[in-house]
């Protein structure tokens, strides 16, 4: 199983991580290998197997509808880069 | 070319729970920036989510009022995409195995007919925070107190082909949840969202034609305008030999204008997959029969009942009941005002144009309903004609006095209903009036007869100073006139 140059270019994109030409190749390469790995499950007979949402074989605990976090801006503020009026502040976003 | 128009809407309904989906956060509305996102809202490293229980009851509430299917198993997923108001990197979300399946609600239309609209499914996710695009010094600002907040986002089947029927579906869904007690559905804050997808195919074609989505709209208005602005829009590339291009737009409703979202946020490829963090979520019989137990009464039921119980017709049985507060407004109004169809018409008319034109919702009424009750009896027993019941649902609007009899004694609005008092006056204006006598004694057309009663009734609401009983006024005139 192969993986193209546009597919690595792209996933780049979206997970916001810059990679140069020469990456690029490497990564096909590297890639490529993985996805060959995990390609032989596909000889494994799956048809009576229901896909798996979690390793763990146990279900999850559900809390009650009640206030239990206080107000710390002030802690969680105090290392972000830059703040305010109470707002953190980020590097403008267009749409 | 004729064009049939194909609608399915997505609806976001924010969760009226007291905290936040996966963190003990408030979610109290209007609080200063920030002061209610802690370290899983702000995803610090560490941190993990704990599902709240009650979005889980709420979004069965919802399974069960639309005739749906319930995930007894339903596992959370992660839609990842990069947005400073998403601290995580992915929104979590439902996809595979949402907490609500296939189901359905009955619309009412204007022509009287009623229509079924399937819903293919109901998912629990969270909302993300608030950016703010104003100038702080070339950045945005963040508020992340609205980030983690539960929504269900509802998707319904394309089974709507008009905006009134795009419009009767939200504006059902909207009296389903607010009657539900999971939604407040403020939809001025956001608290109902709706995102439609429109496309158009050749009448009675079957194949469906590329859709659009016009994203965000947040109220009833903007949304049908957004339609009737789409269509337009698509028949005119249609009918000009162009291609519809599957995409996101966005309405501005102040505008009436829309325009596409660029294409690079359209070749989003949000990677699902299960989510880690948390385990897949079990619901038992218990807790469905549990949610099922806490169901309230429905519009549908109510307006059943408010036909049965108060004899409304459809129309006005409708309109009350489809809102939980003004239906629960009207009855403390009957209780307190005895004549049910007075009672219906000063909570549809006055009392909302009033609310209309301050912006107020029910709760907010300056007003309860054991005072429009109380004014409702006095102008069933006759204490006050319409123009005196006008003065007094002033008085009452803005506070000037809270007692409906203490207002009628002290702007003398009582009316005169004694019988004795008004012949003499009838008598009076009539001796004064002897051409006019005449003239209507001589009048064979009942039309006729009726315009020039009315010519009586100033002289002698004047004879009275606005205090007689125009009711018996025209009683007592008939006899006298020989009418």
């Amino acid at each position: 199983m192969s993986i193209s140059r546009e597919d690595i270019e792209k996933v780049a994109v979206l997970a916001r991580i810059k990679v140069d030409d020469e990456q690029v190749s490497a990564l096909e390469k590297d890639l490529g290998n993985i996805l060959d790995l995990v390609d032989q499950l596909s000889a494994a007979d799956t048809e009576a197997v229901e896909p798996m949402a979690h390793p763990l074989d146990a279900v999850q605990r559900l809390r009650a509808d009640e206030v239990t976090e206080t107000n710390q801006r002030e802690a969680f503020q105090a290392i972000a880069p830059a703040t305010e009026d109470g707002l953190y502040l980020v590097p403008k976003v267009i749409e | 070319m004729q064009w049939d128009i194909v609608i399915g809407l997505e609806i976001h309904v924010q969760l009226a729970t007291k905290t936040k989906i996966f963190s003990g956060s408030s979610t109290a509305f209007g609080a200063e920036p920030n002061t209610q996102a802690n370290a899983v809202d702000l995803a610090m490293p560490g941190t993990l989510p704990v599902p709240n229980e009650q979005a889980f009851r709420y979004a069965v509430m919802f399974g069960l009022a639309t005739n749906s299917e319930i995930g007894r198993r339903s596992v959370f997923e992660r839609k990842n995409y990069f947005y400073p108001d998403l601290p995580k990197g992915y929104q979590t979300t439902q996809l595979e195995q949402p907490i609500v399946g296939p189901g359905h609600v009955d619309i009412d239309l204007s022509d009287g007919s009623t229509k079924r609209v399937r819903i293919h499914h109901a998912h629990l996710e969270e909302d993300a925070g608030k950016s703010l695009h104003e100038d702080y010094h070339g950045m945005s600002g963040i508020d992340l107190n609205r980030a983690g907040t539960p929504l269900i986002e509802v998707v319904t089947e394309p089974d709507m082909n008009s905006a009134e029927e795009a419009v009767a579906f939200a504006k059902k869904l909207h009296s389903l949840v607010t009657s539900l007690g999971i939604c407040d559905g403020d939809m001025s804050q956001g608290s109902m969202r709706f995102d439609v997808n429109i496309s158009l195919k050749p009448k009675g074609s079957d194949t469906l034609g590329t859709r659009t989505e016009t994203k965000n709209l947040n109220s009833f208005r903007f949304m049908e305008q957004a339609i009737a602005h789409e269509v337009e829009r698509q028949m005119d590339i249609l009918e000009d030999g162009g291609e519809i291009i599957q995409e996101t737009r966005l309405y501005n409703g102040d505008r009436d204008e829309s325009r596409s979202m660029r294409s690079k946020e359209e070749a989003n490829d949000y990677r699902y997959f299960p989510c880690p963090d948390l385990l897949p979520v079990e619901i038992d019989d218990s807790f469905i029969e549990e949610a099922r137990a806490r169901l309230p009464e429905l519009p549908d039921a109510r307006r059943a009942r408010f036909k049965e119980q108060y004899g409304l017709n459809d129309y006005d049985a409708g309109i009350l009941s489809a809102d939980a507060k003004l239906a629960g407004f009207f009855e403390e109004t009957v209780e307190h005002g005895k004549d049910a169809k007075l009672a219906s018409n000063w909570v549809q008319g006055e009392f909302s144009a009033r609310l209309n034109a301050e912006e107020k919702s029910v709760a907010d009424a300056p007003i309860t309903g054991a005072q429009l009750g109380a004014l409702v009896t006095r102008i069933a027993d006759n204490t006050l004609s319409s123009s005196g019941a006008k003065k007094v649902f002033e008085a009452l609007w803005t506070g000037e006095n809270d007692d409906v009899d203490a207002i009628i004694d002290a702007k003398g609005l009582k009316q005169v209903s004694d019988t004795g008092a008004l012949e003499a006056m009838v008598d009076e204006v009539l001796a004064g009036m002897p051409d006019q006598v005449a003239q209507f004694q001589g009048e064979e057309d009942p039309k006729k007869r009726k315009k020039m009663l009315g010519g009586f009734m100033g002289p002698l609401m004047k004879a009275s100073k606005g205090q007689g009983n125009p009711k018996l006024f025209n009683e007592i005139l008939l006899r006298k006139l020989g009418g």
